[in-house]
């Protein structure tokens, strides 16, 4: 993985660069290398990298002070949340300021009547949920990482979950976000009012994975958690016949809180690891929640298995207690590190595909990995074409490992070639930095990075993530016009 | 001054590229019927961008919709009744606020004005059903963002961006959306003779219960509205999804706020036709004379919102949607009086002038105006995407 080249200048001005970051951060700033390793990476291991120094605002001024110092010095800077992004969007810089946020931790505000939680970064995921839990209500996105990852980091990410077909990602449960530029200005975008004015600055803010500023605040609104929540288990002899069930399930109008796929491989290895009792010799499993009014998740939870059986479903059990449904869900949740536990390392992946290219994409999958001589076991959040294909490699075996990368790539690159995206979740960071142009044209990219230069003129904010080749914005804003004679022969005029 | 109409994508880049170097402003218009919203704009030549026009592909198993934008709204809500689906964040039909008939606007008007109706509560705005576009930017270059799947977080969010920017950072040329399932049954709860603290909080608990509501909203007495008991201020209480769901509801919900108002409850037409009122804001379309905003403020501060400018200003009519969220507001007459109305907010959220003959919205900010880092940020994105200032100069704020 290329990075931009460390700039010379900066590593010899360090010393300097932490005097004045110390006068910025009183106490939160880090320079020796012990205390620095463990910021070394985030979830996307296989990456390291030390930083030139750790910087820990406890304030949204320490914030601003402290990007005032990067900016006036021209140092780069990687902002952090938990660390725990699964595309490498905290890999530290050589050169580069880590701008960690997870001093940042205070909830600030619950509001239950305007149903609005105001919080900082650092704030976990769960813990939102969790302050609220006691008055019925909960935040809605849950990506797997929940316990520990940041609700800052979820901004940046625009983080997805199990239950985002029916309640949405991050983006849409966002109501507002105070936020720090590379100058050190502080703006605010949205509050508990729905619809910020202007632009949707907010919304491009959502998922630009730390490139155009730094979150200091967060407002998500919470809702009120449904009454009941089932699941139902569903064994399929192909995986055309669960892919087919679930394009029914939604044709038939029905939404479910959650629609999982396990793959033969997937569903084995989270069996072995947790017992959830799934069924070993069905070739795909489908994990489908209903949840709101009893009489509704009864209703639906018959209307689905009956879909089902029409599909050819070899296998359905409906959880009867939430015991039960809770051990439906834990072999799904355990599926990465039971895929762990068969292989010494795995790479999880993250492309999004149109859900009628289910079967073919599955089946070119395994062609893949016979070529690349890897086995593959999938995940996918079905019900959006969330597609989690784990790689199972051993990192100690060099040849492994390269040929694990290149079978990721190539699995991506097919997910765009029948009508998907890189990534439905996990972002572009510098894992998918290099495909990006598989996915997008360079007039795509080039304007994409004009919006950029319109937050971060100078490009300190991340850079080497997210886009493959960094252009100068003065370089980005020239313009070459032709044209510019009426007529058009061709348009009609008036 | 000259009309462009463009047929195809090309057609439309070569018309740009002559207005970016000729440095010719462009008005940028669909059918027109949003004229009326948003500052007039001052230019010499109009984009007609209504021939780039049709449903590209529909796909109802994966909720997906590519349309191009001057497809007429009403021919693809059609579409989507005949398969049972619809776009989610309900869009409201105001051309008749603007003078217009019904039924009038693009779907391309509809996302570059960012409108959602009543269910914006509960399902999100328009932004959020905006999976990918396609535009022709100020530079006169044609860029595509987003994706035809429903979750991607590939590359920057620029559909949420165009959404709501009237065609200031691009003119449209293909928009892919969301759509979803249309529910079985819809119903409304009515809690009649429900006024001040305790509406709202009629609405708050209704909200902090699981009854999961579709949409939500208080209406005063002054107004007739179909199918509510004359003089009376209501609460109106939506609900949808399958019968059995919407009944258990409903049980619910009369427990819940057993005691607070008198109840009925209003079935599948008339509750449809008393919620495109309120989406329409028709009893403001019917009185034209009458400048027209449209407030966001925290949900629990939308009746003292309102009393302040009844108060302020007799004889103006308005009412809460979005649980408060929301508040529309007809002054007593042409006059936007924007400094009063601003200050009726409780220090955070915003105003938007709806309607005021054009005069008055060329000489008063229409959008909020905004702190002054936002404001320079919000003119640097503009110049990344329109450097020659070609696209629809002055409709968002005066020389932007």
């Amino acid at each position: 993985m290329r990075m931009p080249v460390p700039d010379e200048r900066i590593i010899r001005e360090r010393g300097t660069l932490i005097a004045r970051l110390q006068a910025a951060v009183p106490g939160g700033v880090v320079v020796d290398e012990t205390s620095m390793r463990p910021f070394e990476t985030d979830a996307l291991t296989a990456y390291r990298q030390m930083p030139l120094v750790v910087v820990l605002p406890a304030s949204t001024d320490e914030v601003a002070a402290a990007l005032r110092v990067c900016r006036a010095m021209g140092v780069k800077v990687v902002p952090r949340g938990a660390g725990t992004g699964l595309s490498g969007g905290a890999l530290p810089l050589a050169d580069g300021v880590l701008l960690v946020l997870s001093r940042l931790n205070r909830i600030l505000e619950i509001d239950y009547d305007n149903r609005a939680v105001r919080v900082q970064p650092g704030v976990t995921n769960l813990a939102i949920s969790q302050a609220v839990a006691g008055r019925g209500f909960y935040y809605a996105p849950d990506p797997s990482s929940q316990i520990a990852c940041s609700i800052g980091g979820n901004v940046a990410e625009n983080s997805g979950g199990v239950h985002c077909l029916k309640y949405g990602v991050t983006a849409n449960n966002l109501l507002g976000v105070e936020f720090v530029t590379i100058d050190g200005e502080v703006i605010r975008l949205g509050g508990k009012h729905l619809d910020p004015e202007g632009y949707d600055l907010l919304g491009v803010l959502t998922g630009s994975e730390g490139l155009l500023g730094v979150v200091t605040e967060v407002t998500v609104r919470i809702l009120q958690k449904p009454e009941t929540a089932r699941a139902v288990l569903l064994g399929f002899p192909s995986v055309e016949a669960g892919g087919a069930t679930v394009a029914a399930v939604i044709a038939a109008g029905i939404i479910p809180g959650g629609m999982e796929m396990m793959d033969n491989a997937a569903l084995n290895a989270a069996e072995d690891f947790v017992q959830a009792g799934y069924p070993r010799d069905v070739a795909s499993l489908l994990i489908v929640e209903l949840d709101g009014p009893a009489a509704e998740v009864d209703h639906l939870i018959t209307r689905v298995e009956a879909i089902a059986r029409g599909h050819g479903a070899s296998y359905c059990r409906v959880s009867a207690s939430e015991e039960e449904r809770l051990a439906f869900w834990a072999g799904r949740k355990a599926a990465f590190p039971a895929v762990g536990r068969i292989s010494p390392d795995y790479v999880c992946m993250d492309g999004t595909i149109p859900r009628r290219t289910l079967p073919a994409v599955l089946t070119r999958m395994e062609a893949l990995g016979r070529e690349y001589r890897l086995r593959v076991a999938n995940v996918f959040h079905a019900g959006d074409g969330n597609l989690h294909p784990l790689i199972l490699f051993d990192a100690n075996d060099a040849d492994e490992f390269d040929r694990a990368e290149k079978l990721g790539a190539a699995i991506l690159r097919l997910c765009v070639e029948v009508g998907g995206v890189l990534t439905g979740e996990h972002g572009v960071g510098i894992e998918k930095r290099d495909l990006m142009t598989d996915q997008f044209g360079a007039e795509d990219l080039a304007q994409q990075m004009r919006l950029k230069c319109a937050f971060d003129p100078d490009g300190l904010l991340n850079p080497g993530k997210v886009f493959p080749t960094l252009h100068r914005c003065a370089e980005l804003g020239r313009m070459v016009v032709q044209g510019g004679r009426l007529p058009f022969p061709d348009i009609p005029r008036f | 001054m000259t009309t462009l109409a463009p047929e195809t994508e090309s057609q439309l880049i070569e018309a740009m590229r002559w207005a970016v170097a000729a440095e010719q402003p462009l008005e940028l218009l669909g059918r027109g019927s949003k004229r009326g919203f948003g500052r007039p704009v001052q230019a010499a030549h109009t984009l007609d961008l209504s021939r780039l026009s049709g449903i590209v592909s529909y796909e109802p198993e994966e909720l997906l919709l590519v349309v191009k934008p001057g497809t007429m709204l009403a021919d693809l809500s059609a579409a989507l009744a005949e398969r049972r689906q619809m776009l989610a964040f309900d869009p409201p039909d105001l051309s008749p606020l603007w003078g217009g008939a019904a039924g009038a606007g693009t779907v391309g008007g509809l996302v570059s004005a960012g409108l959602s109706g009543p269910r914006r509560l509960k399902a999100g705005a328009v932004r959020d059903h905006v999976l990918g576009i396609s535009a022709v930017s100020g530079r006169g270059d044609l860029f595509r963002a987003g994706g035809k799947v429903v979750k991607n977080v590939t590359g920057y969010d620029l559909p949420k961006l165009l959404t709501g920017a009237l065609g200031t950072l691009g003119a449209l040329t293909e928009i892919v959306l969301k759509v979803l399932p249309a529910p079985e049954v819809t119903r409304t709860l009515v809690l009649a003779g429900i006024d001040g603290a305790a509406a709202h909080q009629a609405m708050a608990d209704a909200l902090g219960s699981p009854a999961e509501l579709a949409a939500a909203a208080w209406v005063p007495a002054g107004l007739p509205w179909p199918g509510l008991p004359p003089r009376t201020p209501c609460v109106l209480l939506r609900l949808e999804g399958v019968a059995v769901s919407v009944e258990a509801r409903l049980g619910h919900l009369g427990r819940l706020l057993e005691g607070r108002a008198a109840t009925a409850v209003l079935e599948a037409e008339d509750s449809a036709r008393l919620w495109a009122e309120l989406r329409d804001a028709a009893p403001l379309a019917r009185q034209p004379e009458r400048a027209v905003w449209k407030l966001s403020v925290p949900p629990m501060q939308g009746m003292a919102v309102l009393d302040r400018i009844r108060t302020a200003l007799p004889g103006s009519i308005g009412w809460l949607d979005w649980a408060g969220g929301l508040v529309w507001v007809g002054l007593p007459d042409g006059d936007a009086r924007a400094g009063l109305v601003r200050g009726a907010l409780p220090g955070e959220g915003h105003a938007t002038l709806m309607r005021a003959p054009d005069g008055v919205r060329a000489t008063t900010p229409v959008f909020q105006p905004q702190p002054e880092p936002l404001a320079r940020l919000t003119a640097r994105v503009k110049a990344q995407f329109d450097p020659k200032g070609v696209l629809n100069p002055g409709r968002m704020a005066a020389g932007g």
